[in-house]
């Protein structure tokens, strides 16, 4: 955020790690809490809470996949089936034993975790592009045989309808109740991932990332450590998984079909690699994007063109602009969203001089 | 020749045809991966945009079918380089993900341009062949498919010569080999990779005109992009032999499996068996049958 470290001297390690280097961080930390936390859900209507539970959910997933794909660097194509692993185990639990929630989203976790760490198996020999081909027919697989197990899904095609979660006896039923619910969820998966990146383990991902073989000559344990990063990124994607069925009240495997994949991957391109505010901000940025674009086409598109024409465009452009977006990205700021947002602080930092 | 015996030797006969026909596509995934290092995601988007390129400018614009064919051809060429210039150049040497991401972004960008730009409806694309399928014993074979394996068989050949006895093919392999020693013999690689894009599209447009006979034209068209990722696998993500016997065991099995199958999980295994084959291949030969083993030094 906005400060200048002037005069900051950090005397210990302790120190150089701290979550808040400084108290002002602390309070922009507590201000972003009360503008999120207080200020949004109390001003804004129920269709833009909405769309603020859509972008919670996303950012959940966003840092899961972070954590593999920027911190570990082991490419996942699979992220929409691991989802829906999590969706499945707590849609059934919720309907077959009528569990309450806090078990339905940990057990969803955990199964996700399960299958991602066996997905993540074939990391041990291949990598880069096999295995982000790997993980492809992951993705696949998994949605072919939750489609197709009558046990899982109710039969081909077919949706299970899941009852909102509970808070004691009162049903979280309104946009307003999800939205405090899922951004409690937010605080701590950005917490832990903050937590886990600069912990023991984080550091063995960074360094698997920077280059495998000189990590296990260090004595990093590279098998167990990418299967934990699939493991733990794939926690993630479940708990998104069962958010999102939360959300919507019906799971279906059409909701976690490869483009979702395809979208976390491009939220965490456009928001940054390795980056927790990146994935924040890119998560909040591939959310919206299709909705500014139908708005805005909406708003403005009949200007010029046909009613129906707009409608038949809305899709198309929303895929045009995606892909334009990624590109984009990818060839001029590799770094994303978190590389514009650090020079825009730096260049603050020290305005209004030059150096 | 009892009707079991029978059934079997129709669906082989039709999974060699299809395979083949796999085969042209993964040629194309290979010939870019074989040169540049880089890989295609958006190759089913390619066999789709060339379709609509030619298909359009047979209906719309009511050209001849060999001139339509010149124009597809033509424009995947333009498309093949420009892309290269315009975006893999400057995505060298950058990890694994950036080229695939890219590539997604860009099939991604094809999707949307397809329907907006040539209409979303399902287009014709007719050629000048009967739609009688040949009657050999219990073998239904349409002549589509014959045209199909035949182009495939012809293009991969051509290629193997190219690769093997060219000039532009030797300086090619040199590229693949090892890009820098290339530079220093003298060879512009950049160029040789916009070429090998350039060929990428050629593939394309053929794929495109024949899977756009079989399956017609729209955006569906590009998700026979989804077989190409068992098909290079299987073979060898370098290898042009490789793409042929990789397209005949993907396109064997799953003609098989889906004939046995099908009838009792109701459907989609032809989707899904290449993909089980696939991750088979990848615990026992990630490197596929013909692929090149790669050796990493720190």
């Amino acid at each position: 955020m906005f400060h200048r470290e002037c005069g900051v001297l950090k005397t210990s390690y302790e120190a150089d790690m701290a979550l808040y280097p400084l108290p002002i961080a602390r309070w922009t930390v507590g201000a972003l809490a009360v503008l999120f936390f207080v200020v949004l859900p109390l001003t804004l209507h129920e269709y833009y809470l909405s769309i603020g539970n859509l972008v919670w959910i996303a950012v959940i997933g966003a840092l899961g996949l972070n954590i593999l794909v920027g911190y570990t660097g082991q490419v996942s194509i699979g992220h929409g089936a691991f989802m829906s692993v999590g969706a499945y185990t707590a849609a059934n639990l919720a309907t077959r034993l009528d569990s309450p929630w806090p078990v339905n989203i940990l057990a969803g976790g955990l199964m996700a975790a399960a299958v991602g760490a066996i997905v993540g198996i074939p990391s041990l020999r291949i990598k880069g592009l096999y295995l982000a081909i790997a993980t492809l027919a992951g993705q696949l697989i998994i949605e072919w045989i939750i489609n197709h197990v009558t046990f899982i899904s109710g039969g081909v095609q077919a949706s299970i309808e899941v009852p909102r979660p509970r808070l004691g006896t009162i049903p979280l039923a309104s946009q307003r109740q999800l939205y405090f619910f899922l951004l409690a969820f937010v605080v701590l998966a950005i917490i832990a991932t903050l937590n886990l990146v600069r912990s023991r383990v984080g550091r063995a991902f960074i360094a698997i990332r920077d280059q495998d073989i000189a990590a296990e000559i260090i004595g990093i344990d590279i098998f167990r450590y990418k299967l934990l990063a699939f493991a733990i990124s794939s926690f993630y994607a479940g708990v998104t998984g069962v958010l999102y069925t939360y959300f919507l009240g019906i799971a279906n495997y059409e909701q976690f079909q490869i483009n979702v994949s395809i979208d976390y991957l491009a939220m965490i391109i456009v928001g940054g690699l390795g980056s927790i505010l990146g994935s924040v901000l890119g998560a909040m940025f591939i959310t919206l994007l299709p909705i500014v674009i139908r708005l805005s086409m909406e708003a403005f598109g009949g200007m010029f063109l046909e009613p129906q024409t707009v409608m038949n465009l809305i899709p198309n452009l929303r895929l045009m602009m995606f892909g334009a977006l990624i590109i984009f990205f990818l060839v001029v700021e590799p770094e994303g969203l978190n590389r514009l947002w650090r020079n825009i602080r730096n260049y603050f930092r020290i305005w209004p001089f030059a150096y | 020749m009892s009707d079991a015996l029978g059934f079997f030797f129709l669906l082989m006969s039709n999974g060699v045809m299809i395979g083949l026909m796999y085969s042209l596509i993964a040629l194309g995934f290979v010939l870019v991966y074989k040169a540049t290092d880089a890989v295609n995601f958006a190759q089913g988007e390619f066999v789709m945009i060339a379709a609509l390129a030619v298909a359009l400018s047979m209906l719309a614009a009511g050209a001849p079918l060999w001139v339509a064919v010149l124009i597809g051809i033509a424009g995947m060429i333009a498309f093949g380089f420009a892309l290269e210039r315009v975006v893999l150049r400057k995505l060298i040497g950058r990890p694994v993900i950036a080229v695939v991401m890219a590539t997604i972004g860009l099939a991604a960008i094809l999707r949307g341009v397809g329907p907006t730009f040539f209409g979303a409806g399902t287009k014709n694309l007719p050629l000048p062949i009967s739609d009688e399928p040949f009657i050999l014993g219990p073998l239904f074979i349409p002549p589509i498919q014959v045209l199909g394996a035949a182009v495939s068989v012809l293009f991969i050949g051509a290629f193997g010569w190219f690769f093997l006895k060219s000039r532009k093919g030797i300086a090619m392999r040199a590229v693949a080999d090892n890009q820098q020693v290339a530079m220093a013999m003298g060879i512009n690689v950049q160029r040789y990779f916009g070429l090998a894009w350039a060929m990428t599209g050629i593939v394309s447009a053929l794929g495109g005109i024949i899977w756009g006979n079989m399956l017609g034209v729209d955006v569906n068209l590009s998700l026979v992009g989804f077989k190409v990722f068992p098909v290079v696998i299987l073979g060898g993500l370098d290898s042009i032999p490789g793409a042929i016997v990789g397209g005949l065991i993907v396109g064997l099995v799953e003609n098989v499996a889906a004939g046995y199958v099908d009838p009792y999980v109701g459907g989609g295994t032809k989707d899904f068996a290449p993909y089980v084959l696939m991750i088979l291949a990848l615990m026992i030969r990630p490197y596929g049958i013909f692929g090149k083993r790669i050796i990493e030094r720190i």
